[in-house]
């Protein structure tokens, strides 16, 4: 049964993986490498279980975090166009100073 | 008995959470807006992710296992509707316009939608 959900995700992946080759903004794109990562999280947690070692579940709460970071990070980066700004409501204040 | 009944149960939720994964995925492809593609991913993340890690957490038992998937399941909860709110809010703030149905060639699917909302 592990092995059929691992297959069910790595077809879900491809459909996401068109996503981020076809969307038309950057947006789709930032969505389509989150869900990716989403799933390859769970995609880590049913591998360890299909081979009999779920030791594995570190490295997917590991790359949860990572993968949570590194979406906010491109967000800020292509809201604000830096990374170092303090977040302000709009880019133009933050030019300002 | 209880192993069948355990065994058929984390076939279910597996089956399941891979149902809405797959829905999720085919929904992103599909969709026509990032706003939507947006309600796509997020029902494959709170449902799919949900349901597989909650299916693994009853076929592992009770163990340390159990506390690191929840731990998964945690992170994912928490950290996925924030990375969807600033995606909406960096769309919207970045100039993609949410698709609506009076907007477009679809003229007559427009006013019904607008007669539901005045209702």
């Amino acid at each position: 049964m592990f092995a059929v959900t691992a297959a069910a995700l790595l077809v879900a992946m491809c459909l996401a993986m068109c996503r981020a080759l076809l969307g038309p903004t950057a947006y789709d794109r930032v969505l389509a490498l989150n869900n990716i990562g989403t799933m390859t999280v769970v995609l880590i947690a049913v591998l360890g279980f299909l081979n009999g070692r779920p030791d594995f579940l570190d490295l997917a709460l590991a790359y949860a975090l990572i993968n949570f970071i590194g979406t906010i990070a491109v967000l800020k980066y292509i809201e604000y166009g830096d990374l170092g700004t303090s977040g302000g409501p709009r880019r133009r204040n933050a030019s300002r100073r | 008995m209880m192993a069948q009944v355990l065994s058929v149960l984390v076939w279910a939720l597996l089956l399941s959470g891979a149902f809405f994964l797959v829905t999720g995925a085919l929904g992103m492809v599909r969709l026509p807006d990032v706003f939507t593609r947006m309600h796509a991913a997020g029902m494959a993340d709170t449902m799919g992710a949900g349901l597989i890690l909650v299916g693994l957490c009853v076929h592992s038992g009770v163990n340390l296992v159990t506390l690191r998937l929840l731990l998964v399941l945690a992170f994912l909860w928490f950290t996925s509707p924030i990375a969807t709110h600033a995606l909406a809010k960096a769309a919207l703030s970045g100039g993609a316009e949410p698709y609506t149905l009076a907007g477009g060639d679809e003229g007559e699917r427009g006013t019904e939608a607008e007669g539901g909302g005045m209702s």
